[in-house]
């Protein structure tokens, strides 16, 4: 081998790397035509990233139906808030289901005190009551987002106590205080906070803004900005550093549900209704319900859960699109897990009911009682017996 | 023995230095520095001399001009990461020196960690392009040439111009200019097209791109005629253009066969210039007429007939917030 083709295989090597460094999916890809013949409106499916992702939305078995005749839940258990007009029998089905749904494998003792179930005094009990009114008011009030096909505490949560994608305010959201290095919140590898040790990374690989929630999924800033009119309309129109926020938004979502701008939009004209597909208004409603829950739902959370699950600013988790969907154009590619639970259907008349927060049993004084001679006792047991050698 | 190769260039032709005309006496108090000598490496892709230059004030200027914007961008680029080195070295393609906040407006100075930076910048940016198109400008008559280069690199400053300061100052707000920076100004491009519906249906957009294919094409077929009959003596173009030789008939005959239509060896040279000069030219008026006179250029098109509109496939939808109540 002489100097030369070492300098071509040199050169070749390179190119393939530069071409496998980039962001995209190798082929063979597969497509799936979304609007007329020739428009390239085609959905793009990559068949490994689908087989992972299939592989990953494993759905429990639902528990045998529960019979609704009987006496009430809240007449039989103490302390039943929200689930008290179920019969006794379907309320134990939804906390033997919720067992394996949520608690990441610790069972019922990761909400309740064994002894005593009715105690609110483990945080998760107090966040489940709440996350219990979000599922009923979701399945009775957001037919326009989550269809008939429903949610269950498992669609976001798999199992885990705390479902995998959310998403936290960003340090890097506060312009900068000194005379330089203003980038406008955007402009970094930086990848938004989803979660403490689970990082987003940044939108598209490129340098739009990183924390496009804030805005528009807890906030209700205007998404829309492309012009509607031909000509220019008096007064400024959308900025482009608005342009920007949109898309970081609309490529988070993109991510979210693993498909392509064309799942909803035809790009020749991403503004116009007429040609967007029907997919467009179910996201429309999905924006509208997840700034709904986050500043209802999980902003009423914020007070019960304990440090460990605030972000680096100190703030509740919050939703997007992903923690329902992970990845998938359907949560659980459409399979409607919530018919075999008419307990979480909710019941469209009592709408206050969903939305107003329900406080914590104080804990009982026996209850305190105990706790307090327990720690008594710890603390002597501890003094009695030094667990390490004072240093010197 | 060294053999004469038409696609690499292996032979270097070693004489004495060229030492360029004589400086006019009483003309310009710079003179021209630096020892000529010949760089092999150099020589493998033009001329192996290197040496002596001629700055000049205009030169000196534009290259101060230009390293004080290159520090403005730089050292915002590396405050933005906290001034940490590897930062910036890891983030570099994402780093920028960004426009002005829309709140703004068209006010001079921003803020400083909002914007001034970017005004500065473009300042000495833009100081530094016209002193060095003034510098070729310069050159070219000092030399007797025409100012063909010149005019050239007018167009592309035009482009700039008409991004960075003319568009900026008609729509009324310095945030529509573009950032400084790698992945930023290309996101910048994304966006623009994004807020101002779609600029594959601005003509001007399609114009110049025309002319950017066309000028790539151009580039080919006049490279690869000249080297295929360099072995007649064919890179002597200028000769030729008036002493026509073997080389030039056989160009000629080559493209009359393939395509019906030949170039002569002047009229090729005026093609490839305006296809260049074409290019930022048009589409600097494309950018100037987006937001100004057009601001959506799809619409714009299907007004006058043509954007196709393509049969829908779903049942048509409507926009939820037209409905009353929708999303409550």
């Amino acid at each position: 081998m002489n100097g030369k083709t070492l300098i071509r295989l040199g050169i070749l090597l390179g190119l393939g790397v530069l071409v496998a460094s980039c962001d995209i999916d190798r082929p063979p890809t597969e497509t799936i035509q979304r609007g007329f013949r020739g428009d390239a409106q085609v959905q793009v499916i990559n068949p490994r990233t689908y087989a992972a992702a299939f592989a990953e939305q494993s759905i429990p078995d639902a528990a045998p139906p529960a019979d609704p005749d009987g006496p009430r839940a809240k007449d039989i258990f103490e302390n039943v808030q929200v689930l008290g007009d179920l019969s006794s029998t379907q309320m134990v089905r939804v906390m033997v289901s919720m067992a394996s749904w949520v608690t990441g494998g610790e069972g019922c003792s990761y909400c309740h005190v064994i002894e005593n179930p009715a105690l609110d005094v483990k945080y998760p009990k107090v966040v489940a009551r709440r996350m219990l009114q979000m599922v009923r008011y979701i399945n009775s009030h957001w037919t326009d987002h989550v269809g008939q096909t429903g949610v269950t505490c498992f669609t976001c949560h798999r199992g885990n106590p705390v479902p995998k994608n959310l998403w936290f305010a960003n340090p890097s959201s506060t312009p900068s205080a000194t005379f330089t290095g203003w980038h406008q919140q955007q402009n970094s590898t930086l990848p938004s906070v989803v979660q403490p040790g689970h990082l987003l990374p940044s939108a598209a690989m490129g340098s739009l803004p990183v924390d496009p929630f804030s805005m528009y999924l807890q906030g209700d800033e205007n998404i829309r900005v492309q012009a509607t009119d031909a000509l220019p309309t008096k007064g400024l129109g959308a900025s482009i550093q608005q342009t920007e926020w949109t898309y970081s938004l609309m490529t988070i979502m993109s991510k979210s549900l693993g498909v392509n701008c064309t799942y909803c939009h035809n790009t020749q004209s991403l503004q116009s209704w007429k040609e967007s597909s029907p997919q467009r208004a179910t996201a429309w409603y999905g924006i509208r319900m997840v700034r709904k829950l986050n500043n209802v739902y999980e902003a009423s959370i914020d007070s019960v859960l304990p440090a460990n699950r605030h972000g680096p600013m100190g703030d509740n988790p919050k939703i997007y699109c992903a923690t329902c969907h992970n990845g998938v154009f359907k949560p659980l590619y459409g399979y409607p897990m919530a018919k075999d639970f008419p307990e979480l259907k909710g019941d469209n008349a009592n709408l206050e009911d969903y939305l107003t927060w329900k406080a914590p049993m104080p804990p009982p004084a026996d209850y305190l009682k105990a706790q307090a001679e327990e720690q008594a006792q710890a603390a002597q047991v501890a003094q009695a017996v030094p667990a390490v050698a004072p240093a010197q | 023995m060294a053999n004469y190769q038409n696609i690499f260039t292996q032979v270097q032709v070693r004489g004495p230095f060229h030492k360029g005309p004589p400086m006019e006496p009483g003309g310009s108090p710079w003179k021209r520095t630096g020892r000529p000598r010949f760089i092999t490496l150099l020589g493998r892709f033009g001329d192996a001399q290197i040496g002596p230059f001629y700055l000049g004030f205009l030169g000196l200027a534009s290259i101060m001009c230009g390293f004080t914007a290159f520090e403005i961008i730089g050292l915002n680029m590396w405050a933005s990461v906290g001034w940490s080195p590897i930062q910036f070295v890891r983030q570099l393609p994402w780093l920028a020196l960004e426009p002005p906040s829309p709140a703004c407006r068209l006010h001079i100075p921003c803020p400083l960690n909002d914007g001034a930076w970017w005004q500065l910048a473009g300042f000495f940016l833009t100081a530094s392009l016209f002193l060095w198109w003034l510098r070729t400008y310069r050159r070219a008559r000092a030399l007797k040439m025409g100012t063909h280069v010149a005019w050239a690199f007018a167009a592309a400053i035009w482009l700039y111009i008409v991004l960075g300061f003319i568009r900026p100052v008609l729509i009324g707000s310095w945030s529509e200019a573009v950032p400084f920076g790698i992945f930023p100004h290309l996101d910048w491009v994304s966006a623009f097209s994004l807020r101002y519906g779609n600029l594959f249906y601005n003509p001007f957009h399609a114009l110049s791109i025309a002319f950017l294919y066309g000028s790539v094409l151009l580039f080919a077929m006049h490279a690869a005629t000249i080297l295929a009959v360099s072995r007649y003596g064919g890179e002597r173009e200028i000769e030729q253009i008036t002493d026509r030789g073997t080389a030039v008939e056989r160009a000629a005959l080559f493209w009359r066969w393939t395509m019906g239509f030949n170039a002569t060896m002047e009229s090729i040279h005026r093609w490839a210039w305006w296809f260049a000069v074409l290019c930022p030219l048009v589409g600097g008026i494309g950018i100037l007429l987006t937001g100004t006179v057009v601001d959506n250029w799809y619409l714009w098109a299907v007004k006058h007939g043509y954007a196709p509109g393509y049969p829908a496939i779903d049942p048509p939808v409507i926009d939820p917030a037209t409905i009353p109540g929708a999303g409550q």
